[in-house]
């Protein structure tokens, strides 16, 4: 139990039919980490991570998570890892306390994980109630307790908080960072950005696709994109000027700015600074976000498919 | 072992399936409910026996001997004379239009014969287009032109003295363990009661995980196919239980059907016809992706088994292959088995050929399954 890295996986590939889901992804999470899994819908993420916990057959590739064969030690690995899906799927006919007993009976934790778990949620008082009737915050903070009963060393969390209210989004991931701190490793998987923000590292998973992994700065450094702000009166009239200028990648209206996007500096400032022009407006660089990355690499990377 | 078998696990899975079974209110009902509703409806409708028979009479003149004829006929309790003087063009058109089921035509020397000691004859049509339906009455004629050609050889008068009793026509059902009464269905229902819930029921044990999503869920934990499949099929153990004290109470009290065979005897039979009825709707389960699936294939596997197992029409009737394929059905040893422990009072080794066919679809039905069972998503 003493490697460093709780996920360590290389080459996963997992094909239906003959559309390839999932193309050599190789991933490593430390121990202790929160992990960001990133990418569009249908990029393979959810795919990714049934194949790590063993509840797909990988078709190429190996690794280890938690020291366990993810192509032999299913079993093993199912009993030390929480995995919540993204769709709530505990029993919505049964109580929320019905379905605490459930779990704990399937992993052999007596009643009073049960009771504690209970009073964690605070659902103590609602505990009679049944798991179907309740809000979508409070689904996900049930799903969260079971997933984390049996005290997993590796938590791989499947687009937790979609549907969740911006509050109970920010107490949810609270508790994730937590848990951390306490030891526990996270994977999670999201397409909010404020959200991957939050990880440790991250990794960008597009058609199937690894597309880049590191901290937030250092995958925004390694983008090496440069980004101007448009301010003024006509910028309507700006982004169509600037549409398909040299140097120019995205041009994408944020309240009351413009954000020009580009890999190339110089002739995204030679563009900008016509447009600018042209149009009466103000330019001047600004930092590039994460989100402008995600669609930068996104849009190159279907490029690449075609 | 304990990895692969975990008691505390199959209790927790077990508890939870009775708790969602418990919640499924209609689903509960119909299990309990529909067995008793089947069995009243189809224990008193079912009767391929019918008597009381539309028929008509084609008759040149009505004279004694006609009338003792008809007489007779009628107290067959098959035939019903409804149109007691027909013409033959309007009999004709009677029986294409179903109106009568049967044609008697009795010849204008009918009386002339029988005191000449010709030998007489009548002719009688039958609708055979519902074979079943005509033969218990058609069986009944022989026994008619014979005591009809009895009274013709003895005296005149005292045959005309006679007639009456003469001419009484006694039909003889002798034991005939094909020969649909309630005494035959009720039994027999019992096995298509409990093949009709036990089977659709399990077939969707599965896909209604899947479709709910909770399977993804279910397979993330450490459970095992050998604990799901138990916990899945138990709770249909108490369930068929109740079935079976409801009908068996009911053919005791409603139905008085006998019942002189061993009782044990018949639970074990009954043990594992549900057995290999749940086990086999767990498999349907594993095969299929969705419950209307589930609910296709169930249907597709009741209907032959429900029509040539013996249920419905005589299994020694049916032509070789489909006896062949009939041999394949659980339901057809199960109506062996029951039929001959409660109507015929067999003994173990009377029924060790339907135990033991039964007990191989458990196994077969069982390895299928546990080796069908997706482990993961895929």
């Amino acid at each position: 139990m003493a490697e460093e890295n709780a996920i360590e996986v290389t080459n996963l590939t997992k094909s239906f039919g003959d559309k390839m889901v999932v193309d050599h992804v190789s991933l490593e999470v430390k121990r202790g980490e929160i992990a960001g899994f990133l990418g569009p819908n249908g990029s393979g993420k959810t795919t990714t991570i049934r194949m790590m916990c063993g509840l797909l057959r990988v078709d190429d590739g190996e690794g280890r998570v938690l020291g366990h064969d993810i192509r032999h030690e299913g079993p093993a690995i199912k009993r030390e890892v929480g995995y919540m899906t993204q769709r709530f799927s505990f029993y919505e006919d049964l109580s929320i306390e019905e379905n605490l007993a459930f779990v704990a009976g399937i992993y052999g934790l007596g009643r009073k994980a049960v009771r504690d778990t209970l009073a964690d949620l605070g659902l103590t008082s609602r505990r009679r109630q049944l798991a179907g009737s309740l809000s979508g915050g409070w689904k996900q903070r049930l799903a969260l307790a079971a997933c984390i009963m049996h005290r997993p060393q590796l938590l791989m969390l499947d687009e937790p908080t979609a549907g969740v209210d911006p509050k109970a989004r920010r107490e949810f991931w609270d508790e994730i960072h937590q848990r951390a701190a306490d030891g526990l490793t996270v994977l999670v998987s999201t397409h909010y950005m404020d959200e991957a923000e939050r990880c440790h590292r991250i990794n960008y998973i597009a058609y199937g696709k690894l597309i880049t992994r590191g901290t937030v700065p250092e995958v925004v450094r390694d983008a090496g994109l440069s980004t101007f702000v448009l301010k003024g009166p006509r910028l309507a009239e700006a982004q169509r000027l600037l549409r398909g200028k040299p140097g120019v990648d995205q041009v994408a209206p944020y309240g009351v700015d413009l954000h020009v996007i580009g890999r190339n500096r110089v002739e995204l400032e030679a563009s900008v600074t016509e447009a600018a022009h042209a149009t009466g407006s103000e330019a001047c660089p600004a930092e590039t976000s994460l989100e402008d990355v995600f669609i930068q690499l996104m849009g190159e990377a279907q490029d690449n498919m075609e | 072992m304990r990895r692969i078998f975990s008691l505390g696990r199959l209790l927790t899975l077990i508890r939870k399936e009775a708790i969602q079974m418990r919640r499924d209110r209609l689903t509960f009902a119909m299990m309990l409910g529909v067995p008793l509703m089947q069995l009243l409806l189809f224990g008193f409708a079912i009767n391929s026996d019918p008597k009381h028979l539309p028929a008509a009479l084609v008759a040149a003149d009505q004279d004694k001997y006609t009338r003792a004829m008809v007489t007779a006929l009628e107290m067959t309790g098959y035939y019903d004379f409804t149109y007691p003087d027909a013409t033959p063009g309007e009999a004709a058109r009677l029986i294409a239009s179903g109106k009568v089921v049967f044609v008697v035509t009795v010849p204008s020397d009918l009386g002339e014969r029988i005191e000449r000691g010709d030998h007489p004859q009548i002719l009688i049509e039958a609708d055979a287009t519902d074979p079943a339906a005509a033969s218990g009455a058609i069986s009944t004629l022989g026994a008619v032109a014979s005591d009809a050609v009895l009274r013709a050889t003895g005296q005149e008068w005292d045959a005309k003295a006679r007639a009456a009793r003469e001419l009484q026509v006694v039909v003889h059902k002798r034991y005939n363990p094909e020969g649909l009464t309630q005494f035959n269905i009720v039994p027999g229902l019992l096995g298509v009661i409990l093949q009709m819930t036990m089977v659709m029921m399990t077939a969707m044990a599965l896909t209604r995980e899947t479709e709910r999503g909770t399977m993804e869920n279910l397979l993330s934990m450490p459970v095992s196919p050998l604990e799901i499949m138990l916990a899945k099929v138990l709770p249909y153990f108490g369930v068929g239980a109740v079935q079976v004290l409801v009908v068996l109470g009911a053919a005791r009290v409603i139905f008085h059907v006998p019942f002189v065979g061993s009782i044990w005897l018949l639970f074990a039979g009954i043990l594992l016809f549900v057995m290999s009825l749940v086990i086999l709707g767990y498999l349907i389960s594993s095969v299929v992706r969705t419950q209307m699936q589930a609910m296709q294939v169930t249907i597709f596997y009741f209907l032959p088994s429900i029509l040539l197992s013996g249920f419905m029409f005589p299994f020694r009737g049916m032509p070789g292959w489909a006896q062949y394929l009939g041999e394949t059905l659980p339901l057809t040893h199960f109506l062996r088995m029951i039929r001959g422990v409660m109507l015929k009072g067999a003994g173990p080794a009377d029924v060790a050929g339907p135990l033991w066919m039964m007990a191989v679809f458990v196994l077969i039905f069982a390895l299928l399954a546990l080796s069908r069972f997706r482990r993961t998503l895929d």
